[in-house]
């Protein structure tokens, strides 16, 4: 096994083992935008996308590249825009709704 | 040189990401995270393109552009009723993506015989978990969207074969790994994955897709993690494993707040259990007891606490926003209102948050399950919308029920409950519900909108 290897098993681990414990602190109410969250995140295969389609390997590995980096750029631009259209909604009490409700 | 300033964008965009989870602990955080998030997203996008192996633009430039024309109204125009659909959806993408990368690197190390061992169980991997989740997220998206029919779809040996396919699926690996340019099995790896995908999700019922969803979730974070290791990338190393626990999280409280074993869903064989068929409770076999709007709203309009449990019927009569208006008027005589959230309220984990938050209930009135079951027993009326199997007694008494065990929410504590139904037949798993005979309980009978709209209208006038 490389080292390069180690290391990454490392990376993954330590990695995993962070988002476990910070996950598992979210609370239920949040979980639809905590999804929606991963989803946009996980947006970052885009970082790979793009050096498939810009290295000018062949034909088929750039349009390999262009439609892999459509599909991860569509997740990233509708995940962050959707959860914050989402988190946008959630209010505390003390906000006044219309003015005229509040006593 | 540029080589270090790319990973230092990374490592950066990491921390972000990081920090944006962890300030989706509280709602009055999150949002500032998420944006912060996205600015890590920037930076790391950014600083690729500064990667010595591209070197030309002009197809990137179309991937990124078509991507956000397609992304934009993924993101704005979607209506959280189907947020499920919505994320079920974008796994699909997010597979696809990491599938067709997997797919470029192999032909890539085909070409200029580089591929390792290593790489190529990496490679071998991300395909596999990538094209599962491809197909499985589109027939979840089908499901949900009712494409196609919401059943569950059984077949005899069901069990056996998806458990052959995938054995085969997993000695295509093998081979790949031992002589990683046999073309013709990464192709078979990259076939069962989409075949499994379709097959392990044709079971499973409308209803448990939220667990469903939740595990797909997982896959497409395994399927970003083995894409890191293939392309020896940090941050996708990082961000799929993030991916991964979260779906592994939800999953594991999706499938306890429902009541199954995490084995039986990681075989995906639990739509079939279900359908068992209507089961006789109890036995205590009492008459369910209708009451009229008006001396319903009456009750609620002079209790001092009331507490609302929402389920996925509201939902479905899209009543999110009368319930809100009742809600206001009830307050403003004072009344202390509540929302009870059973973790399986909806499609997905969490969506009744989101759809009551829309329709604008702040999140202090959404409690979840653990924290205010205990205050069932002090609320005058409990308001029952809705739901039936996660607020049927029998979870927590009757041994021989199919849903004995299911944490439900003690709706039977309060002094008084007010359920409102559509008719007065059974939920979908057909079990019984004592908590309908029970003499505290009434039932008003009719849609669950119309219903709403007159006990407001009742409410008002008292």
């Amino acid at each position: 096994m490389t080292s390069t290897a180690v290391i990454q098993l490392f990376v993954f681990l330590l990695a995993g083992f962070v988002g476990f414990q910070t996950i598992s602190r979210i609370p239920p109410l949040l979980h639809t935008p905590l999804m929606a969250a991963t989803n946009a995140i996980s947006g970052i295969s885009l970082v790979a996308a793009l050096v498939l389609a810009g290295a000018d390997q062949s034909l088929l590995s750039t349009v390999l590249g262009t439609v892999a980096a459509g599909c991860a750029t569509a997740n990233v631009v509708g995940g962050f825009l959707i959860t914050d259209r989402m988190l946008a909604m959630f209010k505390p009490a003390k906000v006044e709704r219309d003015g005229a409700h509040n006593q | 040189m540029t080589a270090t300033i790319i990973q230092l964008a990374y490592l950066f965009a990491a921390a972000l990401f990081l920090l944006a989870l962890r300030s989706l602990g509280q709602p009055s955080t999150a949002r500032r995270g998420m944006q912060m998030a996205a600015f890590g997203m920037l930076i790391a996008v950014c600083a690729t393109l500064l990667d010595q192996r591209i070197v030309s633009y002009e197809w990137l430039a179309v991937g990124v552009i078509a991507g956000g024309i397609v992304g934009y109204p993924m993101g704005m125009w979607v209506p959280m009723t189907a947020m499920p659909q919505r994320i079920a959806f974008s796994h699909a993408f997010g597979a696809l993506a990491a599938t067709l990368v997997g797919v470029g690197e192999y032909l890539h190390g085909l070409h200029e015989h580089t591929l390792t061992h290593g790489q190529t169980l990496a490679l071998g991997f991300e395909v596999f978990l990538g094209s599962l989740t491809v197909t499985g997220s589109l027939m979840a998206f089908g499901k949900l969207q009712e494409l196609l029919p919401g059943a569950p779809i059984t077949f005899r040996g069901q069990n056996v074969s998806n458990l052959l396919l995938f054995s085969a699926g997993v000695v295509c690996l093998v081979w790949l790994v031992v002589s990683p340019y046999s073309v013709p099995f990464f192709i078979a790896i990259a076939a069962v994955g989409l075949l499994v995908g379709i097959l392990i999700v044709l079971p499973i019922g409308g209803a448990d897709m939220p667990v469903v969803v939740s595990l797909l979730n997982s896959y497409a974070g395994l399927a970003a993690v083995a894409t890191g290791f293939a392309l020896d990338n940090n941050i996708l190393i990082v961000v799929g494993a993030l991916d991964g626990a979260s779906g592994f999280i939800l999953s594991m409280a999706m499938s306890k707040a429902m009541n199954r074993s995490f084995t039986n869903i990681l075989f995906g064989a639990f739509g079939a259990e279900t359908g068992g068929g209507a089961v006789e409770a109890g036995g205590t076999g009492g008459e369910m007891v209708a009451i009229s709007a008006d001396d319903a709203a009456l009750r609620l309009a002079f209790a001092r606490r009331v507490i609302i449990v929402p389920g996925y019927g509201l939902a479905v009569a899209q009543a999110q926003h009368q319930v809100r208006e009742l809600v206001d008027l009830m307050e403003k005589r004072g009344v202390d209102v509540r929302f009870a959230i059973h973790p399986v309220a909806g499609r997905m984990p969490g969506h009744m948050n989101v759809l009551l938050a829309e329709a604008g209930v702040s999140y202090d009135k959404l409690v979840d399950m653990e924290d205010i079951n205990e205050r069932f027993a002090d609320a005058d009326v409990a308001l029952v919308v809705g739901a039936n199997d996660v607020v049927n007694p029998a979870a927590r008494t009757n041994r021989s029920s199919p849903i004995y065990g299911m944490p439900i929410l003690n709706v039977q504590d309060a002094r008084s409950i007010i359920v409102l139904k559509r008719g007065r037949g059974k939920g979908f798993s057909g079990v019984e519900n004592d908590l309908f005979v029970s003499p505290k309980t009434n039932m008003l009978f009719g849609d669950a909108k119309q219903s709403i709209m007159q006990l407001g209208a009742e409410v008002k006038l008292a």
